[in-house]
Parts: structure tokens; sequence; C-alpha cells
């Protein structure tokens, strides 16, 4: 089983969804941080770390006592990373998407591959819950092959959370594409809905299964609940706005462990989650 | 990005997303004079809600390719498949749009010329008048990839119509994150804003933008948004960036009232200019203003 969690616009909450949901079930969990971007799940989670790893992406390197300039690899790459001026060929590794073309075309057999540290993968677990994340390294540009990396501890024994980042953009698409069921973390204001109808295009683009969470439920409008009711998409739960819950929060704490009536209702949002996954 | 030297370019950004960006650039667009507004966030284009623009201009943003075989010509001889780094081709040989990198490795060497590689069409780009001013803004296709490129080009947008207009200040509504959408968003400008909470993740996230301004030399400026729900935590964030050198330019305090506005489609100034939370966003604005 893989839940993941998104919601096109930032901060409404997936966060708070994932920690307490992976901590909420008795069951064999392995909760996957995929916002490699601003991962914060480590920090509710506080998890004894026990393998790190550098990701790195393979990117071309020339040799010039081979190269005769003759400028396929700059013919063939897409993304203007490998470029012939006078007498050298450039390579401009940040732009590269790795794709080794510029090495298959090579007619002297002059370009092999490095890796390019990108970022860094860790794992490790918490009170019997498993748990891995990615960090993009700052200045770096493609979140994509960090996420992909955090996807490969993906347990198929357990119930694996994903915990994407914002947006509907390739970041995120990487991240919960082939999941099980997809909840959907929004806040009923204007911001919040439009950015709704955009994650949910995106869910139907990709054909999975989703229901949605509605945080500060209490803030804003009715508008998220009328186009919940149009589209028949289940509302699996409401969490008011409520003082005590943003400023555990702000700590890093759990809501299941500081306000135990939270852990019933985690549970039952997860027994929800398996109903919908089912029917579909 | 051509500039004149006289034009100045404010970035909103927060890396954890939710601080408040939008509310706060909209509340700048109605307190700052003869300026050009620009969205950035061309993934979760926010900021046409509450400014409601005129569309004057509309253009196809067309970037990158998607390989398509085609049927009649394939021999189905299987050199794509065993080319592609990106899992994109099935074995039935259909090219999944999601997967594929366009990186035309499997055009360039299908021995039949099977594989077609139209230009993709991303997203939209505008040129609007609001309210507030001319607007440029942007929306990324779902599930499209160049966010970066959308949004360097936006931005040249609202830079050309700086000059024609002869206005001399850009307020820039920047993306989450610190990736593609963000350093695109940020190269170039005269300052950021990090838009920051008072909680362990608006910390950890600020540390990271912070890190990413000083990596590409922009000058920083933070606020903490909804700080009394945390106020030792406000108090650890300023202390945190007066020791980096970020200059912190004030508090805005915890206040359904945003919500409100956003509602009814206004920006803070509008709904409730006298307001304790709109009062301190004025105050944030003249601390700004007078350094940039």
């Amino acid at each position: 089983m893989i839940i993941s969690i998104a919601s096109g616009k930032g901060g409404t909450g997936k966060t708070t969804i994932a920690t307490n949901l992976a901590v909420a079930l008795d069951t064999d969990v392995n909760l996957l941080d995929c916002d490699v971007e601003e991962p914060n799940d480590h920090i509710f989670i506080q998890p004894e770390i026990t393998r790190t790893e550098k990701v790195s992406l393979k990117v071309p390197q020339v040799d010039m006592n081979r190269c005769n300039l003759c400028g396929k690899c700059q013919e063939i790459c897409q993304f203007q990373a490998i470029v012939v001026v006078g007498k050298t060929t450039l390579t401009f590794p940040e732009l590269c998407h790795s794709c080794g073309g510029c090495m298959e075309v090579c007619p002297e057999n002059a370009i092999t591959e490095i890796d390019r540290e990108m970022g860094i993968f860790e794992a490790g677990s918490r009170d019997g819950l498993e748990f891995a994340y990615g960090r993009l390294f700052v200045g770096q540009v493609m979140a994509v092959p960090v996420i992909e990396r955090v996807r490969k501890a993906i347990q198929p024994n357990k119930v694996n959370i994903i915990d994407a980042p914002p947006g509907t953009s390739c970041p995120v698409i990487s991240s919960v594409k082939d999941t099980d069921f997809l909840i959907l973390v929004t806040e009923p204001t204007p911001f919040g809905l439009n950015d709704l109808k955009l994650a949910v295009g995106m869910v139907k683009i990709l054909n999975i299964p989703y229901g949605i969470v509605i945080n500060r439920s209490d803030l804003g409008d009715n508008k998220v609940m009328e186009y919940a009711n149009e589209e028949n998409i289940p509302i699996l739960m409401e969490i008011p706005f409520d003082r005590q819950i943003a400023e555990n929060y702000s700590k890093g704490n759990l809501l299941v462990k500081e306000l135990p009536e939270w852990k019933e209702r985690f549970i039952h949002l997860y027994e929800d989650v398996v109903k919908y996954a089912k029917k579909s | 990005m051509q500039k004149k030297a006289n034009i100045k370019e404010l970035i909103v950004i927060s890396g954890k997303g939710g601080t408040g960006k939008t509310s706060l650039l909209g509340a700048f667009a109605s307190l700052a004079k003869d300026k050009v507004l620009c969205d950035a966030d061309v993934d979760a284009a926010d900021l046409y809600l509450i400014l409601e623009p005129d569309i004057q201009e509309r253009h196809d943003f067309q970037e990158g390719h998607t390989a398509e075989i085609d049927p009649d010509k394939c021999t189905e001889c299987g050199l794509c498949r065993k080319l592609c780094r990106f899992h994109a081709i099935s074995s039935e040989f259909i090219v999944d749009p999601i997967d594929c990198e366009g990186c035309g490795v499997c055009v360039y060497f299908c021995p039949e010329d099977a594989i077609n590689f139209p230009v993709k069409t991303c997203g939209e780009l505008f040129v609007s008048e609001t309210r507030c001013g001319p607007m440029a803004h942007a929306r990324l296709g779902i599930a499209e990839d160049n966010s970066g490129k959308l949004v360097t080009l936006t931005r040249k947008h609202a830079n050309d119509l700086a000059h024609k207009r002869d206005l001399n200040l850009i307020l820039t509504d920047g993306p989450p994150g610190v990736a593609c959408p963000v350093i695109a968003s940020i190269a170039g400008a005269t300052g950021v804003l990090i838009v920051t909470e008072p909680t362990l993740s608006g910390h950890h996230d600020m540390d990271r933008v912070v890190e990413l301004a000083n990596h590409f030399q922009i000058p920083a400026f933070v606020c903490i948004n909804k700080y009394d729900l945390n106020v030792e935590m406000t108090e650890t964030i300023e202390a945190y960036a007066q020791d980096k050198g970020v200059p912190v330019m004030g508090r805005i305090p915890f206040d359904p009232l945003f919500t409100r506005a956003m509602v009814e489609k206004q920006t803070i100034i509008e709904y409730d200019g006298s307001s304790n939370a709109a009062q301190a966003v004025k105050e944030i604005w003249e601390r700004l203003e007078s350094r940039l």
C-alpha cells in the first residue's frame, strides 16, 4: 500500500497529515518525505538516522585528447549542456538531464560519465516507524533525481506514506505517480480552492483514486465544500483552526501524541483511505 | 536579464509554502506607487484571485519536446527502449508523455525515422491591467515541466512593462521551495523578502532560502507572519536572521482578517486598512522601500 499526500497550495498541512498518520497507525509504516527542497517530516519524527548516501546524477566528461570537435554531442543535446567552443568542448553539468545521448552519439568514444552530487538521502527509524527523506543541496536546480532516490526506499510489504512537495509540476508527479491513493490537503479559501482544482486536474491525468482533507476548515468560505460535493470527491477529514494545534505544530510536536483524541481520528482516516482505494 | 539601471525588483519568497507570500505581496501592491506586478509562482498562481486582472495579451508558452512513435513506420526493433534512460517507452512502443524527458535520444537514433518530436505547449503567459497597476502572470499546464523557463519569461514581460510604462519598481510573488523555479525567480533581483512563520518548519525552510539568497548574492530581508502563534520561536528566528546578517523587517500578527480579505478579493489594506495586521504590513513595506 502506498498513500501519497499532496496539495497544490503550499502550507496547507501535508506534513501534519503525513507525520500524524504515520505515527498513529499500529501497522508497519514507512514514511518517505519527498519534499526534498524543504523537507520537514524529520523535525516531527526525530528519527535515528542509520543510513546516509549522496545522491548524484551521471554527467558527461569529455576527453579532449580523443574529441575531434565534430559537434554531434552539441547537436543531440536538447538542454544546451554540452557545447563546442573553438578548440574545446565545454559541459554545463547543472543543465544536464543525464540522458546519455552525447556519450552514445560520440564517434570517438571521447565521452565518459562522472557523478555530480546534488543531494543527500537519509534513512532510519523511530519507535518502529521506518523513515527516509532526501535533501537537495541549496543552489541545485533539479529535485527529481533526489525524489527518485527517496522513492526507491518504498517497501512493498508495509504501509508507505509519501509526503510530496507543493504544486502540480514535475517534482510532484515523480513523488506521487504509481501510488494507490492520494490525499489532497487543502484549506477553504480562494487560494486553497484554486490550487485544489489544479491538483485534482493532476490526479485525473495520473488516474489515482483520491480524497481531500480540509485543514483550518472554519477559516474561509464554503466553496471548497461545494466543489467537493459537485465533483463527488470524498472529504476524508476536517481539521478546524485551533491555537493548540498551531502551537504544537510550531514546536515540532505531533498531534496524535499531544492530543490523544487525534490518534483515533487518524486511524479512522487510514481506514477510509483503504476503503476508497479498494473501491476503485 | 536586460534591465534599466534604476528598475528595482523585489521578490517575495518563503521556502515553506503557505506562509503568506501572496497576501503580503497583494498588500504591497496596494501600498507601493508606480510599479509593475509579477506572479512568478507559475505552478500555483494565486495573485490573480485578489487583483482580478483584465487580460490584455495572451501568449502560448512553448518549451521542450515530447517523443511520439509513428506505429506505421516503427519496426519494433527495440533500440529506443534500450537507449531511453527514463523508461518512457512501453513494450507496445508507446511513449508515456509524463515520463518522457524530451531528450530526443530515441528520435536521433531511430533507424526508421519513426519518432516525431513535436514542440510542447506547456503553459500560457498573460499581460494584464489591474486596479493596482500592470501585471505579468502565467499559468503552467498541469503536470508540465520547464517551470523555471516560464518564470524567467514572466519576469521578462514584467521588466518590459516597467520599461514601456517608465515604472521603476517590480513586485514579484515567488514560488515555494529552493530549486529550479525559485532560482529562476530570484536571479538578478534587487532583493528578496523572505516571509516565514514561527514554527520549526518555517525556521528550517527559511535557513535554506537564506543560504540560497547568499549563494546567488542577492540581498535578503525577512519578516515573520503569524508571529504571535509562538513568540519564543519568533525571537529565535529574529536572532538567527540578525546573526546571518539578514535584516528583520517586522512581525505580522495572526489575524483571520487576511482570510476574510482574500474571500472578498481584496488586499488587507483595502479590506481593513486601520487593523493591526494592516498597520504591521504598512510598517514592513515602509522599511523595505527605504532599503531597496
